[in-house]
């Protein structure tokens, strides 16, 4: 039995816990309205772009000389999976989520006789995926010392991505991420973006019966195009990816108030308890006590 | 009441630009393009440059880089990696900025990778430059 001295120390200390999680929720609450709103910005690109794609993927279809990024280098032997998880914790189950979809497809993949190489994206993933599969990954990066993540560092990522596949370094490369559905519910994803697949169900605009005009040759724009869809898909997952780890960290942090709370009331009643029988045993000394004079 | 083009300018982040003008001028990568309302469907990539925006005598001028345009018979979009409006631009900014990447390119014990960004930074700059 705790003494009276322990319990009201645990309930202040309790208290003050559910002090910071619920800090730490509205902070959340206020990241995510932000959040939100860049990844809505984001999509007037990322629709342009996927719709001038598929208009052109389409006709490349099937040519032989169609850019590598499109087609693929023919072979699948090794695979770069690029995992994209946060840099801080306290969003429950959000990073283990992305980093076990990652490692389910390590395992399949070398258990299918594939060469896997890792970038990862973001501390918390890269600190879990290290212990076990350390020796695979190629290159990492993360955004401590950023504040908002920007259509810069997707690039970059790009950038050195594009590099490897020049250097015939991989063959397919699949990202991972939390895809942000709603508050509620982020899905931890994996995309192959090289070779690209050209977006499906993408309206392509009404010409009215006319035929575009292609300047420089459609297979130029091609070119141009691809390199920059890889960047541009990278970048809508990392804003899909601090929406998603937002909302995760909001919910996460409400169970914590939550559970705090009903810890607190635990402790209160079993603290008024304690004090009741202590004042019970205190009359009792002194009643007896009167009663033997 | 003449036709007017409408015009979307959007940039990876945002939507930079949305209206309805009387001639955009884009710098095609292989000349530069005038485009009139009901201009033909067309599709080209973009040199890095300004892209001039007319509408009943005003003129508003935005630069960009690494991008394309399209056009439909709903109006022009340009795509672009970045945008920024020519006003708001400032000259001596850019040349202390390259001076800047000059110097860092003079270093003896500069890394690779950072002398590559540098010469990268340094072109960009001067096409900002010769943009005003």
């Amino acid at each position: 039995m705790p003494s009276l001295k322990d319990l009201k120390n645990r309930i202040t200390s309790v208290k003050s816990t559910q002090k910071i999680t619920k800090a730490k929720q509205m902070v959340a609450a206020a990241k995510l309205r932000r959040a939100e709103e860049r990844a809505t910005q984001a999509r007037p690109y990322t629709e342009r772009m996927e719709a001038v794609l598929a208009n052109l993927s389409a006709s490349a279809k099937g040519d032989p000389n169609a850019p590598k990024l499109l087609a693929g280098t023919g072979k699948s032997d090794t695979h770069l999976l690029i995992v994209a998880t946060a840099d801080k914790g306290l969003c429950g189950g959000f990073n283990s989520s992305i980093v076990r979809k990652a490692r389910e497809a390590i395992v399949r993949l070398q258990g299918e006789g594939k060469t896997v190489k890792i970038i990862t994206v973001g501390r918390k993933g890269d600190d879990m995926l290290k212990r076990l599969y350390g020796d695979l990954i190629v290159w990492k990066t993360n955004f401590v010392e950023i504040k908002q993540v920007g259509f810069e560092q997707a690039h970059e990522i790009a950038e050195k991505v594009l590099d490897m596949f020049e250097a015939g370094e991989f063959d397919v490369a699949t990202l991972f991420y939390g895809k942000f559905k709603n508050v509620v519910t982020q899905v931890p994803t994996a995309q192959q973006i090289i070779p690209a697949e050209a977006p499906e169900g993408v309206e392509t605009p009404d010409l009215g019966g006319a035929i575009y005009d292609y300047e420089p040759e459609e297979q130029e724009i091609l070119a141009a195009l691809l390199p920059r869809y890889v960047a541009v898909q990278i970048f809508r997952a990392l804003l899909e990816n601090v929406a998603s780890e937002q909302a995760a960290s909001m919910t996460a942090m409400d169970n914590a108030t939550r559970n705090a709370g009903e810890m607190i009331d635990k402790l209160t009643l079993q603290y008024n308890r304690a004090r009741q029988a202590q004042i019970t045993t205190e009359l009792i000394e002194i009643i007896a006590g009167a009663e033997a004079l | 009441m003449a036709d007017k083009l409408h015009f979307n300018l959007v940039s990876p982040e945002k939507e930079i630009m949305s209206a309805n003008v009387d001639q955009v001028d884009i710098p095609g990568s292989e000349g530069l393009l005038g485009i009139l309302p009901k201009h033909s469907p067309m599709m080209t990539i973009l040199a890095p440059g300004v892209v001039w925006v007319k509408d009943g005598g005003q003129e508003t001028r935005v630069f960009v880089r690494g991008g394309f345009a399209e056009i439909t018979p709903a109006g022009l979009t340009v795509l672009a990696e970045e945008a920024v409006m020519v006003k708001d631009l400032n000259a001596e900014d850019i040349a202390k900025r390259i001076r800047n990447c000059e110097e860092d390119l003079g270093d003896a014990d500069t890394s690779p990778e950072t002398r590559r960004h540098a010469e990268v930074e340094i072109k960009h700059l001067k096409e900002l430059q010769a943009a005003l």
